[in-house]
């Protein structure tokens, strides 16, 4: 295959502003998850396991870190000949000037210069906060076998968490008849997951149409799938089951790390064949984690560059964490580099990265109700 | 960038009982996700070294693999670039596999170096060292050789494969096999600095004397003519030349400040990595003073030892004062004590292995007891 049949470009300019503190310098996709990855990691990932070469990730907001992170297309291996990851920033343009991206559809907008210099098929969009584990490929496979010019992945959810979503309502063929946008009433459980597959040359006639729409939002769930159904466009739903979380908050964020602990957890970061690739550290932190003499370790999932001399007891512990002697950290994510001191207790709490708790601080509490985001040295 | 090129030359006096039969010791697992190799190249690469030959005798399958491109370590793949060599020749008998003979069989690709120095480090030996600084340290002092030496103090009871220098001052009067008759030797780390030139007059002065000369004994040969000159070490020296050596090494380093001193942020020490996830403790773990890699689950008890990469500790095991190598599993109620457990090996069935620190225990891979 030398022509690149499908594209993938990744929408990673949100703020995630209810991630407080956790993102005033970094936007929610380079979030660190799962005490080795970043959140940004997993569409990446599942790209390069998918076969996907080509992968644009749009940036916009408090970028720099992201920007330079994700153009290590190596990490992931997208850097043959072939391949390659490439952070798209909104630029100055002959005809219109500097723009931000006005949605999730302009963002594509914007780019189609770069997506026709590669003559994809297909365009795959993807967002860049989510966690799961998915085979595009098996994705594109459906979309071709229906002849869709849309495929979007659903995941079905309780019905009473169903209003939270964007919901899919489908025909026994698996075709997309209706959708609401978090509906009070809902009409079925099918949640989409913000994963499309277009035809490229449909979808880029409608972002050309929605460029200079003025009452348009520029967004795929409001206006370009609106569109499509209106022309009779054929649209499938993509079933997928397994985990995903869109770790929108603190509190779900911490939740997605706590789910690691569970042997039983849907998301497996451990299988040889699907593996999610990630920075590699260096230095001290290269090392494996260090359980120390003094060190109390129960249920707990720990990743190399650590150094425990205390008790940690249903936490997850990021790359270069420190726990002092006689600290507890309980039903708590250090983040990565944090520092507990000696007799410090932390508990409920996710300790944003590189944050220093004092020898003998209490951090958090067992009773509370939402768990502590703690972003200042105490 | 250095004016060197460097060459990392495999150690065959070295013999390491059982672990060898699988990988020569450049490849031996260290310190639960390193190989001993790693040190070698990451030293040379920090040093502003670019361009290295490493050599390999014996079953480089392990090694190929792990170096690959060389790119891990920081080596630019269009400026610099890492060879690996296996000398070709079947020798007849293994006292040709020397490094002399080694050289020989690349000898063009010596010759064509642009660099006009080389600096020689062995692949078997764990310690850090700043090459630059040393060659900046051997053209100043206008030294034909420089060789790295390191202060030991036991060397009555180890070293014993390895040679030591005589030194008056700082020049070399001779490189002598360590007969353990002292304890107090200047260890020779099997390190040279010269000029490429000189290199290659020495490899064709060895093959004039004795077809089994290795290149320590050609420079002992010379002290007298050549202007040789020993340069301290310092820090942590570990030379990997049985199993007790290499079971110490790692032991040693589960001391955390000892750890500290050995990797640095400004001297990193670069490897492949295997893109495991982070390791699982569940409820019934109890681990103290050990190291942990990634991919793990651990459900036993672990003291004092040393687990590789994707390990699997059942549980009511209890492993202590062992070296547990990539993927292996230990089932549950399993005694280890003082045992070296090479990869893929399954000990399920066998509740009790146990044996001294001083005379670990091998456990041979993907053996199943």
């Amino acid at each position: 295959m030398k022509q690149t049949e499908m594209l993938a470009m990744i929408l990673a300019g949100g703020r995630g502003s209810r991630l407080h503190d956790l993102t005033n310098k970094v936007a929610k996709p380079a979030v660190a998850y799962g005490g080795k990855y970043r959140i940004v990691d997993f569409p990446l990932s599942n790209c390069a396991n998918s076969g996907i070469d080509v992968v644009g990730v749009l940036t916009q907001y408090e970028s720099v870190l992201l920007n330079s992170y994700v153009a290590k297309g190596g990490l992931w291996g997208l850097d043959t000949k072939d391949s390659g990851v490439f952070v798209l920033t909104p630029r100055e343009k002959a005809d219109s000037g500097l723009e931000v991206f006005r949605g999730t559809a302009d963002a594509i907008t914007q780019n189609i210069d770069f997506i026709d210099s590669y003559d994809p098929e297909y365009l795959l969009i993807l967002s860049g906060d989510h966690i799961y584990k998915m085979n595009y490929d098996k994705m594109l496979d459906t979309h071709k076998e229906k002849g869709a010019l849309a495929t979007i992945a659903v995941m079905p959810v309780p019905i009473e968490e169903a209003p939270r979503f964007g919901i899919m309502i489908t025909d026994d063929e698996d075709n997309i008849i209706d959708f609401e946008e978090k509906p009070a009433h809902p009409r079925s459980n099918l949640a989409s997951m913000g994963i499309y597959i277009f035809d490229w040359k449909r979808l880029r006639e409608l972002l050309v149409a929605d460029k200079d729409d003025e009452a348009s939002e520029h967004d795929f769930g409001k206006n370009i799938i609106p569109t499509m159904r209106e022309s009779g466009d054929k649209m499938v739903a993509f079933k997928f089951e397994g985990y995903w979380k869109d770790v929108g908050t603190i509190d779900s964020l911490w939740e997605a790390n706590m789910d690691l602990l569970d042997e039983n957890c849907e998301l497996n970061l451990d299988d040889p064949t699907w593996k999610i690739y990630t920075e590699d550290a260096s230095g001290l932190l290269a090392l494996p984690a260090y359980i120390g003499p003094n060190a109390d370790v129960e249920r707990a999932y720990i990743t190399q560059g650590s150094h425990i001399n205390g008790k940690v007891k249903n936490s997850v512990i990021f790359t270069g964490a420190t726990v002092g002697k006689d600290a507890q950290i309980i039903d708590s994510v250090l983040m990565p580099g944090v520092n507990v001191g000696e007799g410090a207790v932390v508990t409920r709490t996710l300790i944003a990265d590189n944050i220093k708790i004092a020898a003998g601080a209490v951090v958090g509490s067992a009773d509370s109700k939402e768990i502590l985001l703690q972003a200042q040295d105490v | 960038m250095a004016k060197a090129f460097g060459i990392v030359t495999s150690s065959p006096q070295h013999k390491v009982e059982g672990m060898q039969d699988y990988r020569p010791i450049g490849a031996f697992s260290f310190l639960g996700r390193f190989r001993v190799i790693d040190f070698p190249i990451s030293n040379l690469s920090n040093s502003g070294i670019n361009n290295i030959q490493v050599y390999i005798t014996k079953k480089p399958r392990s090694l190929v693999a792990h170096i690959g491109t060389g790119r891990h370590y920081n080596i630019n793949s269009k400026r610099g670039n890492i060879q690996i060599i296996v000398p070709n020749d079947e020798m007849v008998n293994p006292i040709y596999n020397t490094n002399i003979n080694a050289f020989f069989s690349n000898i063009d690709y010596i010759r064509n170096q642009s660099r006009e120095y080389v600096v020689i480090a062995p692949s078997c030996m764990i310690f850090t060292q700043d090459y630059d600084d040393l060659l900046q340290q051997h053209a100043k002092s206008g030294a034909d050789v420089t060789l790295l030496y390191h202060k030991v103090f036991n060397a009555k009871e180890g070293f014993t494969t390895c040679n030591t220098l005589t030194l008056d001052g700082d020049k070399v009067t001779a490189i002598t096999p360590n007969l353990g008759d002292e304890d107090n030797k200047d260890m020779f780390m099997e390190s040279f600095i010269l000029k490429k030139d000189l290199l290659l007059d020495l490899m064709q002065a060895a093959h004039e004397t004795s077809s089994v000369y290795t290149l320590a004994n050609i420079v002992n040969a010379k002290c007298g003519e050549l202007d040789v000159r020993g340069v301290e070490h310092h820090g942590f020296f570990a030379p990997i030349t049985d199993l007790a050596t290499y079971y110490k090494a790692n032991m040693d380093l589960i001391d955390f400040d000892e750890a500290a001193s050995l990797f640095t942020e400004d001297w990193p020490i670069y490897t492949r990595t295997s893109d495991s996830c982070p390791t699982q403790f569940y409820d019934e773990a109890e681990v103290k003073n050990s190291l942990v890699a990634n991919g793990g689950e651990i459900r036993g008890s672990i003291e004092d030892s040393i687990i590789g990469r994707n390990v699997t500790i059942g549980k009511g095991a209890v492993i202590k004062g062992c070296i547990v190598m990539a993927h292996a599993e230990i089932g549950e109620n399993v005694v280890l004590q003082n045992q070296i457990v090479d990869k893929y090996a399954k000990i399920v069935h066998e509740n009790k292995i146990l044996a001294e620190p001083g005379q670990p225990g091998y456990i041979k891979r993907s053996d199943i007891l």
